[in-house]
């Protein structure tokens, strides 16, 4: 879990952190509700964790909520049998 | 009667939420025709007020230029007020046609066809041209119209960083599976007033075999030397494989916006652009002046030229009172506060000295980015410019802003 958590936690600075931004994101930072991720572009993080985990995971699913820390979105990837 | 009390308490719930979000949009009167000085009654209720305009888009100073106004008046008394129709059963007249093929020449493209807003003409584009199949690569900032077009659209979407060139090819590399790939951007960026890397956007869309796609709102009429737009000012005229601009900003100011670029693009868009098969057409009084407008930015540079100027002069002004904007090129200029209530106080302070301006906050702007946009017109004169510029020093000076940059700024009143 804890290395799931790095991963997906790389991926989010690398993939919406700005070069000289000076936000930090931990695995407890809210993402969308912090205005570090909008809904318009999770859908590279959604995809991302598909692919990775050999996962699907439906849009009902893929709600702000569940994509709003690292923590919830190692949960969600576990939920639907992500290892 | 179906709009029980429950229900009414629902949303009058949802409207306190909103209100106490410091969400709440209020309008504001102008008892003037648009210009760069108009009349406000604010708040609602008090005698209307003479202040000087800082954020409209009327970038040209077009939106009551007499000779547009004229146009607007013949066309009323020639094509009639409305055609109370589709443009494709009985709603086109030989003037829309006549303007769809102006814009072409002006935006340099192929073909053009109409919308009755840009938002409209960004709401349907997608849907008309991609599949399943394709993918659209998206500027993290562009406008929130393009985020729904894109969202009605069943090909896949994904997005670059902010003007992020790196970003944007490796989603590119990414992507080389679809069959088409778009890349999307605006041309400058409402919020920030920067512009986009076009050269470097159309060079990548070459090297990947991808479109390109250009929402010129905030520049036709006045970036690049002779005012055709983004592209021109990137030295990428007549590359843009989809070009959407609006009639509401630089153009005239009244309302509608089009789909201009490759011929089979635009004809999709007029077979399957939902938008356009069912809205009225534009209405011809619009097609009028809107052709008028096209005549004076065939004949002359001169108002792009002195929005120029004025761009240059108020970006200069403001950097010398000490105020900490956002630069580049364009006639939008953001002057950064950072915090949302501070930018709130300054707008209100900036109308008790006679300049209207609007604070932007979260979730307008990402957090923490709180601003004052200003706008540029050609329509201000510097005497119009030296007074906001005395205001914005006067209200900086009572806030104790002068002279900060972003990190004193968030020192002082946080994010």
């Amino acid at each position: 879990m804890d290395e799931m958590k790095q991963v997906v936690l790389e991926y989010v600075r690398r993939e919406y952190l700005e070069e000289d931004d000076d936000r930090e994101v931990e695995v407890d930072t809210p993402l969308i509700s912090g205005g570090i991720v909008d809904s318009f572009s999770m859908v590279s993080l959604k995809r991302f964790l598909e692919k990775k985990y050999g996962i699907q995971i439906p849009d009902a699913d893929a709600s702000p909520e569940a994509f709003d820390t690292v923590e919830s979105i190692v949960v969600l990837v576990q939920r639907f049998g992500g290892k | 009667m179906s709009y029980s009390n429950t229900t009414r308490r629902h949303f009058a719930c949802e409207l306190e939420s909103v209100r106490e979000a410091g969400l709440f949009k209020e309008e504001r009167y102008i008892h003037a025709p648009q210009g760069a000085e108009i009349e406000v009654e604010y708040p609602k209720g008090a005698t209307p007020k003479r202040v000087i305009n800082m954020c409209a888009n009327n970038y040209l100073g077009l939106s009551s230029h007499p000779e547009v106004v004229q146009a607007a008046h013949a066309g009323l008394d020639h094509r009639g007020y409305g055609m109370s129709s589709v443009r494709f059963i009985c709603g086109t007249q030989d003037i829309h046609r006549e303007l769809e093929q102006r814009l072409t020449e002006f935006l340099g493209t192929e073909d053009t066809l109409l919308f009755p807003s840009c938002m409209d003409a960004n709401a349907g584009v997608f849907e008309a041209i991609l599949g399943e199949q394709d993918v659209m690569i998206a500027d993290r900032l562009v406008h929130a119209s393009i985020v729904d077009g894109m969202r009605l659209c069943k090909a896949m979407n994904d997005t670059y960083k902010h003007s992020d060139m790196g970003h944007l090819e490796e989603k590119l590399q990414e992507h080389q599976d679809k069959r088409f790939r778009v890349i999307v951007t605006d041309g400058v960026f409402s919020m920030d007033g920067d512009v986009a890397k076009m050269d470097e956007i159309v060079a990548l869309a070459e090297k990947y075999d991808a479109m390109t796609f250009l929402d010129d709102s905030h520049a036709s009429g006045f970036m690049g030397k002779t005012g055709r737009g983004t592209h021109e000012h990137c030295g990428v005229f007549g590359k843009i494989d989809i070009i959407t601009t609006t009639l509401g900003k630089g153009l005239g100011g009244a309302s509608g916006g089009c789909v201009s670029g490759r011929r089979e693009l635009v004809e999709m868009c007029r077979q399957r652009a939902r938008p356009y098969l069912f809205s009225n057409t534009v209405a011809p009084v619009i097609v009028s002046g809107a052709l008028k407008v096209m005549d004076l930015l065939f004949s002359s540079t001169e108002r792009r030229d002195k929005l120029e100027w004025n761009t240059e002069y108020w970006r200069k002004g403001l950097i010398e009172t000490g105020l900490d904007i956002k630069n580049g090129d364009s006639p939008i200029v953001p002057v950064m506060l950072y915090n949302a209530k501070l930018a709130q106080d300054f707008a209100k302070d900036l109308f008790a000295e006679g300049v209207y301006a609007v604070g932007f906050f979260f979730p307008v702007v990402p957090k923490g980015q709180a601003r004052i946009r200003t706008q540029l017109s050609a329509a201000h004169d510097k005497a119009h410019l030296d007074v906001a510029l005395a205001a914005f020093r006067k209200v900086g000076e009572k806030h104790g802003i002068l002279g900060l940059g972003k990190k004193d700024l968030v020192a002082k009143f946080g994010l």
